[in-house]
Formats: structure tokens, C-alpha cells, sequence
């Protein structure tokens, strides 16, 4: 297995335990009467699970299984997919944290940090799609 | 890759862009409040992430990698023309239920969106008549 592919499963791994978590305290939240800062964290609960660790699973398994790039296009792709792990995994953290500081103070630094997530997830998504584009290709 | 799995994936990673960028923008207008007009992607956001990117892609890599079929001796991936059939209407599918998602105001949005998720439901049934054959155990070759 290539080393950026176990660099994407082992993220989509800690991502699907925070995805618990993250689920967890949002359904407790109003339970157990805590912040209501929290409730915040029902689109963070659907995105770490949706990119953080479907998103994240198909981008490493990808990466290890389609057709092979000529060797040109080989390091290209590798410097692509490195840039799109940290694009994708940045991007989701600045959210976790940002998204329910910025609900409790809105206006603040952290809606900043949220359209800076933003940024990052968007490109993350266009450098996969360029390094995974020359792969996808008949015999 | 078979051709008809280049054109599912291809076309889903032109979703997965399209999807993050509908999501960035969403986000953007989260955090800023500078693009109110955003929120009316979001039902297409869920919609091209989740059948456009997410289906599309298990599709198109389960037409390319389930087991062969052995018919008349000859190695085959079984009902072709389904195939070609599911990968249209579940686009076309997709993009009608994405435009008509966004038309809130218009009539004809609700019968739009119906009309969408029915070609949709095809595109599936007809994936999974091509695949079922497929898949079965190592070395049951004959149909």
C-alpha cells in the first residue's frame, strides 16, 4: 500500500472516531443540557463522517488502485495527492473548531477560519480531481 | 478500465468538484454572510455529493472490478446496454433534480423533482439487474 494511500486511511480512521464523538455530543447536547454552542455541531457531525471519512476512504483507495500514470505524470499526481490530504484534512479541522465558535460569536475571527476552511476543502476537492483525472482512462 | 466505468468516474469527479465548490460557497456564506444567495444550493450540494459524486463513483468501480461472467466461453461484464442506460438516466436524473431544486418558487418543481428521483430509481434497478449475476463466489463462472 503507497504511503499517501495508509497517510488517508489512518486519517479517515481518526475522522470516523471523531465522527462518533461529534455525533454523540450533539444528540447529548440537549439532554444533558450543555453549551448550546453545541448544536452547532450537527452540519460538523455530517461532514466529518461525509469527508472525513467516505470522502477520504475513496481518495486513499483510489489513489492505491486505479490504472497507474505513465511516469511522467507520476510525481505530478503524488505532489497533487500529498496537497490534497492536507488541503482536505486542514480544511475539515479549521471547521470542526471554527464552525460552532463562529454560531456563539458570530461576526468574530472564527467566521474568518470558516471561510478559510472553506477555501481549503474547494481546493482539496480540484487537486483530487486533477491528479485522479489522467487515471481514469480505458486499456 | 472499461469504457463505461471511465465515463461514470469521470463524470463523478466533475461532481465532486462542482459538489465541494457548491459546499465552499455555502460555507463561505456561513461564515461571512456575504453570499445569502448561497443557501439556495444547498439541497444541490447534498444531491451531487451524494448520488452525483458518492454513487456515481461506487457504480462505475463495481461495473470495473466485479467478477466476469462466463458466457458461450467467452469473458463478459453481463447486460452492457443496462448499463449505458443506468449511467443516462441517473444523470439525467441528477440534473433535473438539481435544477428543479433550486427553482423554489416555480409550480412545477415538486412533479420536476419527482420526475428526477423516478429516472434515478431506474438508473439503480437497472444497475443492480446488471450486477446481481456478478456477484457470486470465485470460479461459479457460468450464468
Amino acid at each position: 500500500m503507497p504511503t499517501l494511500t495508509r497517510w488517508y486511511l489512518k486519517s479517515a480512521l481518526v475522522w470516523l472516531a471523531a465522527a462518533g464523538i461529534v455525533g454523540a455530543a450533539a444528540a447529548l447536547s440537549p439532554l444533558l443540557r450543555l453549551p448550546p454552542v453545541l448544536t452547532a455541531l450537527r452540519p460538523v457531525y455530517v461532514h466529518v463522517l461525509m469527508v472525513g471519512w467516505v470522502t477520504q476512504l475513496i481518495f486513499g483507495i483510489a489513489h492505491w488502485m486505479f490504472p497507474k500514470p505513465d511516469a511522467a505524470r507520476a510525481e505530478r499526481g503524488e505532489r497533487l495527492g500529498w496537497l490534497t490530504w492536507l488541503t482536505v484534512n486542514a480544511g475539515l479541522a479549521l471547521r470542526v473548531v471554527a464552525e460552532p465558535v463562529a454560531a456563539g460569536h458570530p461576526g468574530g475571527a472564527a467566521a474568518w477560519f470558516l471561510a478559510l476552511s472553506a477555501v481549503l476543502q474547494l481546493l482539496a476537492g480540484w487537486l483530487f480531481v486533477a491528479a485522479t483525472w489522467p487515471r481514469v482512462r480505458s486499456r | 478500465m472499461p469504457r463505461q466505468s471511465v465515463w461514470f468516474v469521470r463524470t463523478a469527479l466533475l461532481y465532486l468538484g462542482v459538489g465541494f465548490t457548491f459546499g465552499a460557497l455555502i460555507l463561505w456564506q456561513k461564515g461571512t454572510g456575504m453570499l445569502p444567495l448561497a443557501w439556495l444550493l444547498l439541497p444541490a450540494h447534498m444531491e451531487i455529493v451524494l448520488l452525483g459524486w458518492t454513487l456515481q463513483l461506487a457504480m462505475g468501480v463495481a461495473y470495473w472490478i466485479l467478477p466476469r461472467l462466463q458466457v458461450d466461453g467467452r469473458s463478459t461484464r453481463g447486460r452492457q446496454r443496462a448499463v449505458w442506460w443506468s449511467y443516462a438516466l441517473l444523470n439525467a436524473g441528477i440534473l433535473v433534480v438539481v435544477v428543479a431544486g433550486m427553482r423554489t418558487t416555480s409550480p412545477v418543481q415538486a412533479p420536476a423533482v419527482a420526475l428526477g428521483r423516478l429516472a434515478e430509481a431506474v438508473a439503480v434497478a437497472l444497475f443492480a439487474w446488471h450486477a446481481w449475476p456478478r456477484v457470486k463466489p470465485a470460479g461459479a463462472g457460468r450464468r
